[in-house]
């Protein structure tokens, strides 16, 4: 079963890259996806694992839009003290709770931290991230808790 | 030139234009900001505004075809695998060794000890065991 479903995915993915759809160069796609199937069974690489995106479909996607919000602010932030005659920067190195119970969960908040310029993940531990921060400002915790609170609330546990 | 056609032109060399100028600025601050740390933000700059906005201007530009469904698998590679890349860079300076310079008044919040008893993660407790071990 789950070898068909990957065998579908590949053909669909030279489909949607090749965009010549001949009998020969389809052909070819077919052929090579029943290779790269048939190469990964051999390695005994297909397990049995279910795959689970524990994401709410709808509050996952409002997340993605409030990120983009966010990374177009930051950008513009760190843009101003890039091109500022005296450059105001302020570096720190700081903790902050991470409250996601699962792993796919913590992967997206610390890779939201480091999308929003002016932040990045620099280590990642059990209860809390450590995060740098270029201009750091009192508020910039209080943001960062309300990036972690609104991930939490976008998993589906 | 219809108008809708003409807005979508607009649109997509406004998108372009600006796009470019946000990864100029991420390559001008690379260069100017003082040290490694800092520089890491600056260069955040061009994978995230320089690249989404670069691709959103070319997605208008092809319009409706299989080249704009290309770059947007390309700019969601690129979401995923930017941030990875730049936490890489920026964990590999911390693990060994290199501290960012805080700024006045501020007080560096500690990483855990590298050597962690009884590491319950398995993989990830072995390699900063063995980092802990070479410095």
């Amino acid at each position: 079963m789950r070898i068909i479903g990957a065998f579908v995915v590949l053909v669909v993915l030279w489909l949607l890259l090749s965009g010549i759809y001949t009998p020969m160069i389809v052909g070819l796609g077919v052929a090579s996806a029943g290779l790269a199937v048939l190469v990964v069974r051999r390695m005994d690489l297909v397990d049995s694992d279910p795959v689970e995106l524990a994401l709410k479909p709808l509050g996952f996607p409002l997340y993605l839009f409030w990120l983009l919000g966010e990374i177009a602010k930051a950008n513009w932030a760190v843009t101003r003290i890039i091109l500022a005659a005296q450059m105001p920067i302020r570096q720190h190195l700081f903790a902050v709770q991470v409250t996601q119970k699962t792993d796919l969960g913590q992967v997206i908040f610390a890779n939201s931290i480091t999308l929003t310029p002016g932040t990045i993940t620099v280590e990642t531990e059990p209860e809390r991230f450590l995060v740098h921060a270029v201009a750091y400002t009192p508020g910039t915790i209080g943001e960062l808790t309300e990036m972690d609170r609104r991930v939490s609330a976008a998993e589906a546990v | 030139m219809s108008t809708a056609a003409l807005i979508q032109e607009v649109l997509s060399w406004v998108l372009v234009v600006s796009g470019a100028f946000f990864a100029l600025v991420g390559a001008f601050g690379t260069w100017r900001l003082p040290d490694f740390w800092s520089r890491l933000h600056a260069a955040s700059v061009t994978d995230s505004a320089g690249m989404i906005l670069l691709i959103a201007g070319m997605c208008l530009q092809s319009g409706l075809t299989l080249v704009t469904v290309k770059l947007i698998v390309i700019g969601i590679f690129l979401f995923i695998t930017g941030p990875t890349a730049t936490h890489a860079v920026a964990n590999a300076a911390l693990v060994s060794g290199l501290r960012p310079r805080e700024a006045e008044g501020l007080i560096a919040a500690e990483p855990e000890p590298l050597t962690v008893a009884g590491g319950a993660e398995g993989d990830a407790e072995g390699t900063r065991k063995e980092t802990a071990g070479a410095a």
